[in-house]
């Protein structure tokens, strides 16, 4: 009944969004809401579990402000800390950028975008990795599976890398990637395959793919693909095989951000401009309807997994050719799991992916200097995720905490049958 | 004598609609009040505010007199006002004493039902107003007729002396509907109250004491039936002149479009729904088949669409023996579509107007160049489209869902329309629609007809099958047990098919032929 009554509490005070306006706005306000409110939330937690405040608190009769100035001063160096290790500082860049231009020396410089740089190097996997996720959302499938796909794109990608010698760069590169995009793939593919013949729900094969994938690479990382030495990873790929990089060490950005754009771009022509993505979006929108249109349900299914399976597999061939150089025990890091949380914050638009993606690679690569800057542990980026993908996925809460109004609130249909 | 109930000066906005404006309506004790309306003119919010589901904007409830405050079912159902749902809300596996007792159980000492005590009262209720059932029968076994009536026992039971039916004749074949309408009339003459929501015309001026018509979410005004025609009605609920009578010329057959021969089709549950059926529909004719819903009709359309398997038999379309029955490969040979069920086959609701419109073409030239979508000629085939099926819309660009049910499916008939076709199936294909866009749909059909098209209309609406055939196949338990010409086809003795009696059986209790041609009104 809460729902019910909204709309009147509405017209009680002005929505944020009529004061904001604007209809392009209005698809990125609950994503852009949901990351503010997920910071907002998280910066409580921090400020909860902050030493200082609770012995700030302990003192509460005596210095009731006490409080507030230690929980503000634990918030302020956490997110301070966080934002200065993936944005860096403007200030710093100006420096750098003054002293390249007096002296020619582009150390300062280099080192004022590396914590940027840094963000953009975690969001290209992120970006491949939502791509996947994203094209099974837009034709009804929930792929799990992209952490399991990425591993095995992964280690193609390797093992192409490492094991053909004496290929020229513009040869070996393309086929190594290539290599991670077909292993990621073939792993998508059965899942998508035994939902098409047997109506096996892709879910629960995509978790069992995931765990296939991982124990399948443990035994490839300490047996076939096993480099010599006693650590279980992969020998390091060849250097044509490496996606080149920008700049010198340390910093690691690297053409895969490139390629992780054109790659969007790519997805979006298929999804929105070709007739195999109008067959897609209709199948994920209503089969029964795509069915009605001579659409081939599971001909999509399987279609879509393939492409999915494909991308995740890229997101571990850009990680292994841009990034690490070889493989090893636990290499998918999660990034497969996180891509379903920010398909989900993109809108399962491409170009929404590449935003969210980019958001995640700043948190993530942040919260590593938020823990040794601030004593923050990395895991509160854990609950701020979590956070965001609760508010996108149940929007009606933002909708209620910034007092917008949007389709929820269409009248909710109590009774059927008066009419339409 | 005051009013039973009262609803004063009704308003509820919603985001961008205004649902009801200032709308009257008053009630008399003991008589029955219709409430017509078009989709969307605000029957629907006016009585979910009523029933307490909506809390109005302004205005004001009274009821005996007394101001009342309905925050819930709960209330309405403390204040003798009972509703019959058009989708009944009935436990199948459960006796027809267990559902009516269900949530105001009546127990013995505390812990066990006192089923005998509810099956008394039952036979009390039936007897008083003549509606026979059997407290012991199971849900699942009564037919439709006989389940509405157990709705109606369920808030009787309850103790309502106001009722509230919502288009409760749309499932009940001819026959149900008159034995409805005697229990309706046994119940305002023992002092109940009804309200009657409908959009059929001819019911409502059979039926009604005194008929309020909504549009746009105003009261346009309260008549009795005998200063109305349904013309005059028509107009009332649609703002303009509406022509009640479907313009027909004598069909003149010719080829055969669609054979079908000794058909068997399984339900989704794997029921035999069709069982043996042979028909064939001729270019240049409509054949309607009647029935009430659920006696094989959708899964005939499924099979002969592709949407469901072929369990046996043949069927050819244009002479030709259909070798595979995917839905692409029938309807490449012709045939369009417009199916029962317009929002889960019709359309893909969350994409807009203009992509629904080349829903079966989007793969080839002019609207694909390879896999190359052609937006520029998706777009002019919209608006030109748009603009010959007058389907309004402020933009091709919104999604489809935001349309309402009537030019939703003037989009599908545009859609089906605009390619080239011999055979049109057109199932259910004005159901839930506005009397303006019931006209508009059935001239097109008629329309298409006399271009060479051959037509299989498949109709719970009697009426609608009078109006649009040229030939009636009468549908029963999955089987045709007759097709007789439509010109003068009698409504009693289709009827009596529908009811599944025997055609000669039928034919000694109506005759076949009315001897007169038959109009159509709503």
């Amino acid at each position: 009944m809460s729902a019910n009554k909204e709309p009147e509490k509405t017209k009680a005070r002005p929505s944020l969004a009529k004061m904001l306006g604007g209809s392009a706005f209005q698809s990125l306000l609950v994503p852009i809401l949901a990351v503010f409110t997920g910071l907002v939330i998280g910066g409580i937690v921090i400020a909860v579990t902050d030493k200082g405040v609770a012995a700030a608190f302990g003192n509460f009769s005596a210095d009731p402000g006490g409080v507030f100035k230690a929980a503000w001063s634990a918030v302020a160096t956490a997110y301070g800390a966080l934002f200065y290790g993936s944005l860096g500082s403007p200030r710093e860049i100006i420096e750098g950028i003054r002293i390249y231009q007096s002296t020619g020396d582009n150390a300062a410089f280099l080192k004022a975008i590396y914590p940027f740089t840094e963000s953009l190097v975690t969001a290209t996997p992120y970006i491949f990795a939502g791509l996947a996720v994203a094209i099974g959302f837009r034709c009804g499938l929930f792929n799990i599976g992209a952490e399991g796909q990425f591993f095995i794109g992964a280690l193609g990608a390797a093992y192409v890398g490492y094991s053909i010698e004496g290929l020229p760069w513009f040869i070996h590169l393309p086929l190594a990637i290539l290599g991670g995009g077909v292993a990621g793939a073939i792993w998508g593919a059965i899942p998508g395959y035994l939902k098409a013949k047997f109506g096996a729900h892709e879910v629960v094969n995509t978790i069992m793919m995931n765990w296939i994938a991982f124990r399948l690479s443990d035994w490839l990382l300490t047996g076939p693909m096993m480099s010599s030495g006693f650590r279980p990873v992969t020998p390091n790929i060849q250097k044509a095989a490496e996606l080149p990089r920008f700049f010198s060490e340390p910093l690691r950005f690297n053409w895969g951000f490139v390629l992780a754009l054109v790659m969007a771009y790519l997805v979006y022509w298929f999804l929105f401009k070709t007739t195999l993505g109008f067959e897609i979006r209709s199948v994920g929108a209503n089969p029964d309807g795509s069915k009605y249109a001579g659409m081939s349900v599971v001909r999509n299914f399987v279609l879509v997994m393939v492409l999915s399976g494909g991308l995740a597999g890229l997101a571990g061939a850009a990680q292994v050719l841009g990034v690490d150089h070889w493989v090893g025990q636990g290499f998918s890091a999660g990034y497969g799991f996180d891509a379903i949380a920010l398909a989900l914050l993109g809108k399962s638009h491409p170009l929404g992916v590449v935003l969210a993606a980019i958001v995640f690679g700043i948190l993530r690569s942040g919260a590593t200097r938020m823990q040794s800057m601030a004593g923050i542990p990395i895991d509160i980026i854990s609950i701020i995720q979590g956070l965001v993908v609760i508010f996108v996925a149940a929007p009606i809460i933002i909708r209620w905490l910034f007092r917008i109004p949007g389709e929820t609130s269409d009248q909710t249909v109590l009774t059927r049958g008066w009419g339409k | 004598m005051p009013p039973v109930l009262e609803l004063r000066e009704i308003s509820k906005a919603f985001p961008g609609v205004l649902a009801n404006d200032h709308v009257n309506v008053d009630l008399q004790e003991g008589e029955i009040h219709c409430l017509l309306g078009e989709n969307g003119a605000g029957k629907t919010t006016l009585m979910n505010i009523l029933y307490g589901l909506y809390k109005p904007d302004s205005g004001e409830i009274i009821v005996r007199g007394e101001k009342a405050d309905i925050h819930g079912p709960n209330d309405a159902i403390a204040r003798g006002i009972g509703m019959v749902h058009q989708h009944f809300m009935l436990v199948p596996v459960m006796t027809v004493t267990e559902n009516v007792m269900l949530g105001v159980e009546e127990k013995r000492n505390g812990v066990f039902l006192d089923r005998a005590k509810v099956a008394k009262r039952i036979r009390e209720i039936s007897q008083l107003y003549g509606l026979e059932v059997d407290p012991d029968a199971y849900i699942k076994d009564l037919p439709v007729g006989t389940q509405q009536r157990v709705e109606i026992i369920k808030v009787l039971y309850r103790q309502a002396d106001i009722l509230i039916l919502d288009e409760p004749t749309a499932v009940l074949t001819p026959q149900e509907v008159e034995g409805l309408f005697k229990v309706l009339r046994s119940l305002v003459e023992k002092g109940k109250s009804l309200i009657f929501i409908t959009h059929k015309l001819k019911e409502v001026m059979n039926l009604a004491d005194r008929i309020t018509v909504l549009r746009n979410g105003r009261t346009v005004g309260t008549v009795i039936p005998g200063d109305v025609n349904p013309e005059k009605l028509a107009s009332m609920m649609v703002g303009r002149d509406v022509n009640l009578v479907v313009q027909k010329k004598v069909a003149k057959p010719t080829d055969t479009a669609l054979e079908v021969k000794e058909l068997f089709v399984e339900d989704e549950r794997n029921q035999m729904a069709v069982n043996g059926v042979s028909f064939e529909v001729k270019i240049g004719e409509v054949l309607g088949i009647a029935g009430v819903q659920g006696n094989g009709q959708t899964e005939l359309v499924y099979a002969l669409t592709g949407l469901l398997p072929v369990t046996q038999g043949k069927i050819s379309i244009l002479g030709e023996p259909l070798k595979r029955t995917t839905p692409r490969h029938i309807l490449e040979r012709g045939v369009a579509h417009i199916p029962e069920d317009r929002q889960r086959h019709g359309l893909i609701l969350s994409f807009p107007i203009h992509d629904n419109l080349v829903l079966c073409t989007y793969y080839k030239p002019p609207f694909a160049r390879g896999i190359n979508l052609q937006q520029k000629k998706i777009i002019s085939n919209a608006e030109t489209l748009i603009d010959q099926f007058d389907v309004r819309t402020p933009s091709i660009y919104i999604p489809v869902s935001s349309l309402s049910g009537g030019n939703q499916q003037k989009v599908i008939v545009a859609r089906e329309f605009s390619r080239p076709i011999k055979l049109l199936i057109a199932s259910q294909p004005t159901r839930g629609l506005d009397v303006g866009s019931i006209e508009y749909i059935h001239s097109r059909i008629i329309e298409k007809r006399d271009e060479g098209t051959a037509v299989l209309l498949v109709s719970s609406e009697l009426d609608e099958i009078l109006a649009l055939s040229d030939r009636i196949a009468v549908m029963y338990r999955g089987q045709i047990i007759d097709i007789v010409p439509a010109a003068q086809a009698s409504k009693e003795y289709i009827g009596l098919l529908m009811a599944g009696i025997h055609p000669d059986e039928a034919a000694k209790a109506a005759p076949v032929s009315s001897g007169e041609e038959v109009e159509r009104v709503f």
